[in-house]
């Protein structure tokens, strides 16, 4: 596992049914591109997040590949509607093998 | 006649267009009304009534009045500001127990929140010290004389993360630090140094950040130079900036050697400026360009 690396997830604890609500991710990772040299011109190895994905209850709502261009710190913000009470599942994986996971609950009333 | 009513026509065009460029333009570099509430929770005082020491500026606002709708997006929420990275990571120091004491941060002051109200008061005298200190100057001398451990440099990394995270539990409290007393002397010094013109430029901050504010400083907004909100996220350098790092650019801006980050000078020019602030909110980790 990378240093420093530590997942944060923010949705809203209830919903409306049907109601299109706001997810905000953030996973600070130093997204090493695998481009860099280091002082003595050894190319430091890639270490990025290559997969995000998103399940609620099971069904998967986005599903991401990322590349070595993106910066340190992927923020991911996107909607989802919520028909039902459940949990969101987030995962993220490391290129060394990590995965690192989230879970949050909603409250339909 | 038509030839002389024409000049007449053309003044008076001119003249509205004029005037509509001008309302458009005080709308522009200008601090704008919009409401700073952090969290949809803690209400950010952005424009106070001058403390009576100030004789030539009527209003003191907060420079997120004078960033873009985007930018002040970021501060608004904690789980937009870059920021808060750097005070969780200051969480984790504020729990480790270092140096040959054996102690933490938490093992005198338990939780950051008692220290609440902490960064509203300082740049603060210390009696004991005989001394105007700083929050850097107060969190060494707790690792060297309390921790028995090694200081932090007066604008690395741990230091400013710190600096955020005491910061961060003061928002929305008044800025309130004591000019008057035996910190008046260093105040004053403080004063003398924003009035002084530095470099090959011959500026003072006063002539930017007092006689110009509101005003487009090449493609940027020139603020009021108010520190509340510092440690301060810039998007320019994507990092947590401290006070002093601010004035060094400043004053390197004019073409002069800089003071010292920690110098004499530059803890007295914290406190004058941090006084101009009083009456405004503790905003820091701040978000600005």
């Amino acid at each position: 596992m990378a240093d420093g690396v530590k997942p944060r997830v923010k949705v809203p604890k209830t919903a409306a049914a049907g109601e299109a609500i706001t997810i905000k991710t953030l996973i600070s990772h130093k997204m090493e591109s695998g481009q860099r040299k280091d002082g003595d011109g050894n190319t430091i190895p890639r270490s990025i997040i290559n997969r995000f994905v998103v399940d609620f209850n099971g069904e998967n709502v986005i599903d991401v590949t990322l590349e070595p261009a993106i910066s340190t710190n992927p923020y991911f913000e996107f909607e989802a509607t919520v028909p039902e009470s459940g949990e969101f599942t987030f995962k993220w994986f490391d290129d060394d093998g990590s995965v690192y996971e989230e879970t949050k609950a909603v409250e339909v009333g | 006649m038509t030839r002389a009513f024409a000049p007449g026509l053309t003044t008076a065009l001119t003249a509205v267009a004029l005037a509509g460029f001008t309302g458009a333009a005080a709308a522009g570099p200008g601090p704008d009304e919009d409401q700073l509430v952090i969290n949809g929770e803690i209400e950010i005082v952005t424009e106070a009534e001058a403390p009576a020491h100030m004789e030539y500026v009527d209003t003191v606002y907060s420079g997120w009045r004078f960033r873009s709708d985007e930018t002040q997006a970021v501060q608004m929420d904690d789980f937009d500001n870059p920021a808060m990275i750097w005070v969780e990571n200051a969480m984790e120091d504020w729990e480790t127990v270092e140096g040959a004491a054996g102690e933490s941060c938490a093992s005198c002051h338990g939780d950051v929140e008692e220290l609440r109200g902490v960064r509203a008061v300082y740049p603060k005298w210390n009696e004991e010290a005989g001394e105007v200190r700083t929050l850097e100057m107060q969190i060494n001398d707790c690792r060297e004389t309390r921790m028995e451990a090694e200081p932090w440099k007066y604008s690395g990394g741990d230091m400013i993360n710190m600096t955020a995270l005491i910061a961060s539990v003061s928002r929305g409290m008044p800025v309130n630090v004591a000019i008057d007393g035996p910190a008046q002397s260093t105040w004053e010094q403080g004063q003398e140094l924003y009035y002084t013109r530095f470099g090959q430029l011959e500026l003072s901050c006063a002539n930017c950040h007092e006689d110009n504010y509101g005003m487009m400083i090449r493609a940027d907004h020139l603020s009021q130079g108010q520190i509340n909100g510092f440690p301060t996220y810039r998007l320019k350098n994507t990092k947590l900036n401290s006070v002093h790092a601010r004035f060094r650019g400043c004053i390197r801006d004019t073409r002069a050697h800089t003071f010292a980050e920690g110098s004499p000078e530059f803890v007295a020019l914290e406190l004058y400026v941090a006084s101009r602030g009083n009456g405004l909110s503790v905003e820091g980790p701040s978000v600005r360009n």
